[in-house]
């Protein structure tokens, strides 16, 4: 049940004027309003990421005397309701009430948990407009928000003007009237920003991707440390979300920023001082290594919900066990990396590493390579290393040689992302897009090799310990042979997906790309 | 979405007011609600303050060109919706006449409204026509009510027979006292006896009150301007069983 909100600030300070707003109103409506203010009040809720903010969308949890209500409000007013009977947050999408929220929700916030991100206490009052039948065609809130103790900071009193679904014209009609009211003037900033604002935050204050502002001829030197200063940002922001298990990205995210950091090491390190590649590329080797038995075991815990919905001779229910042996295993490898992110040797690296960065910075690196030309020769080169090992592989090579690829893809992909700033918008997007054609069918062919195998020794480990019936170890099987199935699809694409990646035209997008950095 | 209708062949039994009552105790419960008004005489769409028309009338609602959702109304209360009555309504078994799938035109038009409403209730005029056939093909529930007399009874028994010969799914059938005079005995024992006998009967009966007739000049329901009278508990009765066997 979608319905329109048309949002005003009430620019004066102090208490809302309500009785000039219901004077001017009163000219076209009857005017109802409630006796009391209610107190209500608001969370809005967005993914660590603000996948929500970024898409146009605010998720609000309205608390007040009564059940809870979940608000989500798109770009243009829209506004879809739930009631929310619990309130505890983090929660996965899939634990709201189900129906279009929800599902709306779940779109866009996938695998991401939904946090607290500001919250407001309000005290809000309701007007109605009515027709000659005394029906309600329009309601508006008045909305007077303050921050929560102890900053208690007031913010401007907002106004929203909610349609009632089949009376959209008495709405606007209000609107004009509001908009020509002295000290009224339409939203500029959505309630959530104004609220961020008061509280000294800002939304989508944090992303995984890379979005360093570089310039062309800034130091090298300079540039690397911004890069990976930005990646350290990102490891230290997931740590939290690691340990509290609030949901399975951050981990993702921090093993992301902890390979970018790895592959600017490996390629970019030169630039820095020497000493601190060696030291720190072999620390970031261990928190990597740390942390990859228990994003295997997330994997394999997310897509088994879709591998058990394709099987053919076995039950989904078959998998049962297995997934209860998976996720104790899981619980056991999350104390180990929970352990290791609060050792001494954790804490002892980031800081180092961070005190170790700014250094660079600090003393200025004016010789050396500048970033534009850092950014073509490390490009070239790793584009270079692709070609060559792509160029190798037949239908007879190993298995590991497209995985050795696969590694050479995503070190171009992280150069790539790491000079982003520096590259032509719509050029970089069509080279990535080539990349990651190709990317995704290495992707496909590995993870189906690795989960197959770890398949099989999960069922040897089960049925050594006996912790899994013939039907599951069965229902296993046909899991293998799924991935097998999709192993040797995603070799069969490989040709195709390479010749795209090093024939003409791609090659002609790269040489457009890189050509364009050292002039 | 579960969609549930209130039927009788007789007029006058109280279909409306339960109707219009339900649907209210639906969404104060947290359901998504929408009401369909089919009766011609639109005396829920009254109850609600909303306008008796349509646009395109029912012509343009059973022949597709005009989406149910545009048709909708929202009322003055949270997750309740209108879909509003038409006079043409009246012309409805001539227009399902001519449609396809004649019968069950009226589930196929509610079907896209499914993400959008938990519960439908749909308020069907007194008659046995096609347009009581689409609505007992439409709910999973009928609730039928009945003045506590021995001829209503039959009826009941008609109509139960008459749904056991539907092929493929069929409702569940629901009577439930409506306007019962504790002041005749024949009220008081058939209403006490034979939901004690009979499963198809409710325990919740609602009584003949004045405040349920004062719904059409206070142009709401019941539990919204009387919350505390006997009408509003009976209906609040009635809807606890309602919910049971709908919602499990």
């Amino acid at each position: 049940m979608e319905v329109r909100s048309h949002e005003f600030e009430i620019a004066d300070p102090g208490p809302p004027p309500l009785g000039r707003i219901r004077d001017e109103l009163a000219v076209a409506f009857t005017v109802a309003s409630d006796r009391r203010a209610k107190r209500v009040r608001r969370i809005w809720l967005d993914t660590f990421d603000w996948l929500l903010y970024r898409a146009g969308l605010t998720l609000q949890y309205v608390g007040g005397s009564g059940p809870g209500e979940l608000v989500l409000t798109g770009g243009g007013g829209q506004q879809l309701t739930a009631r929310a009977r619990r309130a505890r947050w983090p929660c996965l999408p899939g634990g709201l009430p189900p129906g279009p929220l929800r599902d709306r929700v779940a779109a866009v916030a996938g695998l991401r948990a939904l946090l607290p991100r500001v919250s407001v206490v309000s005290q809000v009052s309701e007007l109605r407009l009515l027709n000659e039948d005394e029906k309600t065609v329009a309601r508006i809130a008045v909305d007077a928000m303050t921050l929560p103790a102890p900053q208690g900071a007031a913010i401007a009193a907002r106004l929203a003007v909610a349609e009632v679904r089949g009376y959209p014209a008495a709405a606007r009609r209000a609107g004009r009237i509001l908009t020509g009211t002295g000290g009224v003037v339409p939203s500029r900033q959505t309630a959530l920003d104004a609220a961020l604002s008061a509280a000294g935050q800002r939304g989508a204050d944090y992303t995984g991707k890379v979005a360093v502002p570089l310039f062309p001829a800034m130091p090298g030197a300079e540039a690397v440390s911004a890069i990976l200063l930005q990646q350290l940002d990102a490891l230290e922001a997931n740590v939290d979300g690691v340990l509290h298990d609030i949901d399975t990205e951050f981990l993702h995210d921090l093993r992301i920023a902890v390979r970018r950091t790895r592959t600017a090491l490996k390629l970019l390190g030169h630039v820095l001082p020497g000493e601190l590649t060696l030291r720190f590329a072999s620390e970031f080797r261990w928190l990597g290594d740390t942390t990859t038995p228990l994003r295997d075991l997330d994997v394999q815990l997310l897509s088994l919900p879709s591998m058990a919905a394709r099987l053919v001779a076995a039950s989904p229910d078959d998998l049962q066990p297995l997934a209860a042996y998976l996720a104790r295993r899981r619980a056991a490898e999350r104390r180990k990396l929970s352990r290791a992110l609060r050792s001494a040797r954790f804490d002892a690296m980031v800081g180092d590493w961070r005190k170790a960065l700014l250094v660079p910075r600090a003393v200025g690196h004016a010789s050396g390579p500048r970033a534009a030309e850092l950014s073509t020769d490390r490009t070239r080169r790793a584009d270079a290393r692709v070609l060559r090992l792509g160029s190798a592989i037949t239908a007879s090579s190993p298995a590991e040689s497209l995985h050795t690829l696969r590694k050479r893809c995503k070190e171009l992909r992280y150069v790539l992302e790491f000079f982003r700033s520096l590259h032509d918008p719509l050029l970089y997007a069509a080279v990535l897009a080539d990349l990651k054609r190709l990317q995704d069918c290495l992707g496909e062919f590995q993870d189906s090799e690795v989960q197959s195998a770890e398949i099989q020794s999960l069922a040897a480990a089960m049925l050594a310990r006996q912790a899994a019936p013939a039907s599951t170890l069965l229902a296993m099987g046909e899991l293998a042979a799924q991935l097998g199935t999709r192993q040797r699809a995603a070799r069969a694409e490989f040709t195709d997906r390479f010749a795209h990646f090093a024939g003409g035209a791609g090659r002609h997008r790269m040489a457009a790309l890189t050509a364009g950095d050292s002039g | 979405m579960k969609v549930i209708a209130t039927y009788n062949i007789k007029g006058g039994v109280g279909k409306t007011t339960a109707a219009v009552n339900l649907s209210y105790l639906a969404a104060q419960d947290g359901l998504r609600t929408l009401l369909w008004d089919l009766d011609p005489q639109a005396a829920a769409t009254y109850m609600f303050r909303v306008r008796a028309r349509v646009k395109g009338g029912g012509q343009a609602l059973i022949r597709g060109t005009r989406g149910l959702d545009q048709a909708i109304k929202g009322t003055d209360f949270d997750r309740l919706d209108l879909l509003p009555g038409d006079f043409t309504y009246r012309n409805m078994d001539l227009l399902l006449d001519g449609a396809k799938h004649r019968a069950r035109r009226l589930s196929r038009l509610l079907s896209p409204l499914a993400g959008d409403y938990d519960l439908v209730v749909l308020d069907c005029p007194p008659s046995i026509s096609l347009v009581s056939e689409n609505v007992l093909h439409a709910a999973g529930l009928i609730l039928v009510p009945l003045i506590p007399t021995t001829l209503s009874l039959r009826t009941l028994d008609q109509l139960t027979d008459f749904v056991a010969s539907f092929d493929g799914p069929r409702p569940e059938v629901l009577a439930f006292f409506s306007m019962v005079d504790r002041r005749k005995r024949l009220h008081r024992e058939i209403a006490e006896r034979l939901p004690t006998q009979r499963a198809d009967v409710a325990a919740a009966a609602v009584p003949a009150l004045a405040v349920i007739e004062r719904m059409a000049v206070e142009r709401a329901p019941v539990p919204a301007f009387a919350p505390r009278s006997q009408a509003a508990r009976s209906y609040q009765d009635l809807w606890a069983e309602v919910r049971k066997r709908v919602l499990g």
